[in-house]
């Protein structure tokens, strides 16, 4: 008996209850930052979701290299949630990191940030990993080259972060650093807690679109086991494995 | 040890091979005894060509056992690589170079002496053209050449699909000899006509939706099953 | 190596007969920096403009060229007749990288000079050495990527758009490092002498990603 979304409730419970905490951290319990004021708590969503969105691209990689050792679809299926989950985050930390960018630097975009550069090149990579899957019709061949397509640009997250850094040269004063160094006390809990919040959103959500996906593509094998090889009907439009 | 006479130079067992959802052959079990020919019928999208791009190499197996010449594909497949050649829809052939600078090319690929292209050149019947481009040639010509690219290598194994397409009889004498039952050759022929494919045949498979629908000598072939596989 | 030569040069004496890619290559090269010049409204470029404008240069026109490296397989049947062949896979890779290599090599015997007669403010000649260990460098990167992106495009239904795509973002630390270590050759009171850390980068990416497109090729040919 397959079962579908084991241990889902636990994780969602988890989700939400970290997240609570998290936005009360965020807005009774980390100090009101001295130049920036207010506006500068939305770090705590904005860099969360950057960092679980890079670690989804590189996950989404792994997963890949599994897809093509194995030959089992089921790595392909997770590759594809995990990058498509985290181009979603990401797309949510490019808007987030505008709105702060904005609202410290009085610019919607600032080119003398490396860390947001070098993402902003990292999302226009993975942007194209959808269209590419469109566009191959066969379904093995699709995965097999969404596989490669993730490890290449998988690889090339680190790399890029490291070139755009040199060529940047000049170290922007920014309050945090990726590795949170100079945060003071209260403000690295909340950041903590946050993370922890966004990480687990992620995985809840990766977890429900696995789940969601494989009851769907069990209920088409059944219905063509049943009924002949029509009865399941096209599918839509989708990028998604099948 | 098997007595490698014995031994069924292609022998299918459950084969399968997916194509997204759908089966394009699904468990498929024969077996070819060395040196004779196995003609392969159904119609369009029956799984001819997955069967014979399989036994190519150029398709991997989903599911079942293949085995040609005694070695087991897909992990075999470097091997068994040099001894089948194919001829198939396409002459596999770059238009803008001529018939003797792609067979050449095939030649270096294959580690085939330039001697060999030579001959078969002239084998078939090509000499005088074999230096214009292919795409100057007519479809006779082009398939002509192909012949010569598929049996380069001196293959043990023939994957022939539609052989005689495009070509007259006057030609079809020429290429008799390289890749008719004569030369101890293993065949597999696919074909869209019955008739001529069985009289070549000394098995014949009939395929239909991907599924082995039978497996019967040529004699035992008549009217019922081809209604079974066309109708 | 023995495939990789049959290969490589079988495409160049295909280049040799139908002249579809070199030449389109060099006349998109030219026609670009007359774009430049009107689009940036300068007589004379120097510094980092200059390598700026080299850079994005070659860039497209090595997309171009890079479209068209598996057409002829594609609409041939030349992934057959090489699968069909027992050699090592990753040799189609080797010769269609090498074929690139020579291609914007070739473009850059062209392209270089006519970019320091049209745009280059300073004198060409004396910066010569520098930029060809840049262009060097920067060729291997353009050739893998190039390739790798190719074979990704060349099964796509929409493989035009494809390869830029891809192309464009995974070139970037490439390009970064390309028009950064130009940018003092090309400047006025330069030293001429490109400078190591760019070289280095791009070195290094020509490395890491020579090894994963080795690493990976074998599963875009295999079906």
């Amino acid at each position: 008996m397959t079962s579908y979304g084991r241990g889902l409730r636990g994780l969602s419970v988890a989700t939400i209850a970290t997240i609570t905490v998290a936005l009360a951290l965020v807005f009774f319990y980390a100090p009101l930052d001295a130049n920036q004021g207010f506006i500068q708590k939305i770090f705590y969503i904005h860099v969360p979701l950057a960092i679980v969105a890079l670690c989804g691209f590189v996950v989404g990689g792994l997963l890949a290299i599994a897809h093509l050792r194995t030959g089992d679809r089921k790595w392909d299926l997770r590759s594809y949630v995990a990058i498509h989950m985290a181009l979603i985050f990401g797309v949510g930390g490019l808007i987030t990191g505008s709105i702060w960018a904005k609202a410290s630097w009085g610019h919607w975009w600032v080119w003398s940030d490396p860390t947001l550069v070098s993402f902003l090149i990292v999302m226009l990579l993975f942007a194209t990993y959808q269209p590419l899957r469109f566009s191959i019709e066969d379904p093995e061949r699709q995965a097999r080259y969404a596989s490669v397509f993730a490890i290449v640009a998988g690889a090339f997250v680190p790399l890029n972060f490291i070139a755009v850094r040199m060529a940047q040269g000049v170290v922007h004063p920014r309050v945090l650093t990726l590795t949170g160094g100079r945060l003071p006390g209260s403000m690295g809990l909340t950041f903590a807690v946050s993370l922890l919040g966004i990480a687990l959103l992620y995985a809840t959500l990766w977890n429900y679109e696995i789940a969601a996906k494989r009851a769907r593509m069990q209920l088409r094998r059944l219905r063509r086991a049943a009924l002949g090889d029509d009865a399941a009907g096209a599918l839509g439009r989708s990028a998604a494995p099948s | 040890m098997v007595d490698q006479d014995q031994q069924p130079a292609i022998e299918l067992r459950g084969l399968t091979r997916r194509f997204g959802e759908r089966a394009a052959l699904n468990n498929v079990t024969v077996q070819v005894p060395t040196g004779t020919t196995l003609a392969v019928l159904g119609r369009n999208g029956a799984g001819k060509s997955t069967l014979l791009r399989i036994l190519a190499t150029l398709l991997r197996p989903h599911g079942g056992e293949v085995s040609v010449l005694g070695e087991r594909l897909p992990q075999r497949a470097h091997v068994v690589r040099s001894r089948v050649g194919l001829l198939g829809h396409e002459p596999l052939l770059y238009r803008d170079l001529s018939g003797r600078e792609n067979l050449h090319y095939h030649a270096q690929l294959h580690c085939v002496a330039p001697e060999r292209v030579e001959r078969l050149i002239e084998a078939v019947g090509m000499g005088k053209r074999a230096d214009d481009p292919v795409r100057a040639l007519s479809r006779g010509m082009v398939q002509r050449l192909a012949v010569c690219r598929a049996v380069l290598h001196e293959p043990a194994v023939l994957l022939l699909d539609e052989p005689r397409a495009n070509l007259d009889p006057a030609a079809v004498e020429l290429i008799e000899p390289l890749i008719g039952s004569g030369n101890g050759h293993t065949r597999v022929l696919t074909s869209h006509d019955p008739g001529p494919a069985i009289e070549d045949a000394d098995l014949v498979l009939g395929l239909r939706d991907g599924k082995a629908a039978f497996v019967r000598p040529p004699g035992e072939v008549g009217a019922q099953q081809l209604r079974e596989l066309y109708g | 190596m023995r495939a990789t030569f049959a290969v490589l040069a079988k495409d160049l004496r295909l280049e040799l007969r139908t002249f579809e890619t070199l030449p389109a290559m060099v006349l998109f090269s030219l026609s670009t920096f007359v774009i430049f010049h009107f689009a940036l409204g300068r007589s004379a470029v120097g510094g980092q403009l200059a390598a700026g404008i080299l850079t994005v240069t070659l860039l497209f026109a090595a997309l171009l060229g890079a479209g068209r490296l598996f057409v002829a397989e594609r609409e041939q049947g030349g992934f057959d007749a090489f699968l069909l062949a027992p050699v090592d896979r990753t040799s189609l890779l080797a010769a269609k990288a090498a074929a690139m290599f020579l291609f914007l090599a070739l473009l850059e015997v062209v392209a270089v000079p006519a970019f320091g007669v049209l745009l280059l403010g300073p004198a060409l000649g004396p910066r010569l050495p520098g930029l060809i260990a840049v262009l060097a460098l920067a060729d291997l990167a353009l050739a893998v990527i190039g390739t790798l992106v190719s074979a990704i495009a060349i099964h796509t239904r929409a493989r035009d758009m494809i390869s830029p795509i891809i192309g464009l973002p995974l070139l970037l630390p490439a390009l970064i490092a390309t028009a950064r270590a130009a940018a003092p050759v090309l400047s006025v009171h330069g030293s001429g002498a490109p400078p190591g850390k760019w070289l280095l980068i791009l070195a290094l990416y020509d490395v890491v990603f020579a090894l994963i497109a080795y690493a990976v090729f074998d599963f875009l040919l295999e079906d």
